[in-house]
């Protein structure tokens, strides 16, 4: 199977519709992921762009399904480096599912090619940016500032 | 808070045993394994593996997803970022800190 597939799961003390909300509004998720505003009207086929504070656009591409507040597919592309643009799109699938007084988020990430440079980029990030957004949602603080420490220091 | 304190213990558990080290670093190398293939890498029965992916699920430091009739097991570093924000960065902060004071003053010693 030529694909390259990660899946990232979080237990997050939250309901449904905020967690949803924390996932498709520009004003939250620039809280939690450090800077990046995720931008669409969420509506099955409509564009969808990740932009930092800079106002440069990181991925972008389009919803493939959008069913608040339960499952969130994106036809997602790298637009920054021109490798991993070459790469083509990847597809992020975000499901939402109710886990007693908590949400089961479940990510996964996925492209039709073995050992691809984007999935690697994309999961050196994600449990970063679903780390920060479990303790937004869960303290009101996010953990990390930056998503680098180490290097922002040098 | 009794609950997150719970979340933790698991998690510290699951990663207090070689066996279940192992099995993360080999879905590390290679995610998204059946029980099968996890088999072969590993010298332990299929029930002792069985047993280990129960405990490493329970911590959420393994995700399942089914693909057909295969159930395929994948890695979830989330739980270790969770590790590393709580009790990694909190005790580089002031390293880094000063380091980054560091750079400043040299900087504008230069300038």
């Amino acid at each position: 199977m030529a694909k390259s597939t990660h899946v990232y799961v979080s237990y997050i003390r939250t309901s449904p519709e905020k967690l949803w909300q924390a996932l498709t509004d520009p004003e939250f998720t620039k809280q939690y992921w450090f800077g990046m505003r995720s931008e669409s009207t969420w509506k099955p086929g409509a564009s969808w762009q990740l932009v930092a504070g800079d106002g440069k656009i990181w991925d972008a591409g389009e919803v493939v399904e959008a069913k608040p507040p339960r499952r969130l597919v994106i036809r997602w592309q790298h637009q920054n480096k021109p490798e991993l643009k070459a790469e083509g799109p990847t597809l992020c699938t975000m499901e939402l599912e109710p886990n007693g007084s908590a949400v089961k988020l479940t990510i996964t990430h996925t492209i039709e090619r073995e050992s691809s440079k984007v999935i690697e980029a994309v999961s050196g990030g994600w449990p970063k940016v679903i780390s920060n957004l479990k303790s937004l949602l869960e303290t009101g603080s996010i953990a990390l500032q930056e998503p680098y420490p180490a290097t922002a220091a040098r | 808070m009794t609950e997150r304190r719970a979340d933790t213990d698991l998690l510290f558990k699951a990663l207090a045993d070689p066996s279940r080290r192992k099995l993360l670093d080999v879905l590390h190398a290679h995610d998204g394994q059946t029980l099968n293939e996890l088999c072969e890498h590993l010298d332990m029965t299929r029930q002792g593996v069985t047993q280990h992916l129960d405990v490493l699920q329970a911590a959420n430091l393994v995700a399942t997803v089914w693909r057909g009739r295969e159930k395929l097991h994948f890695l979830n570093p989330v739980p270790l970022q969770e590790i590393y924000d709580r009790w990694i960065a909190k005790f580089e902060k002031p390293r880094l800190k000063a380091l980054t004071d560091l750079k400043r003053r040299l900087e504008k010693a230069n300038g």
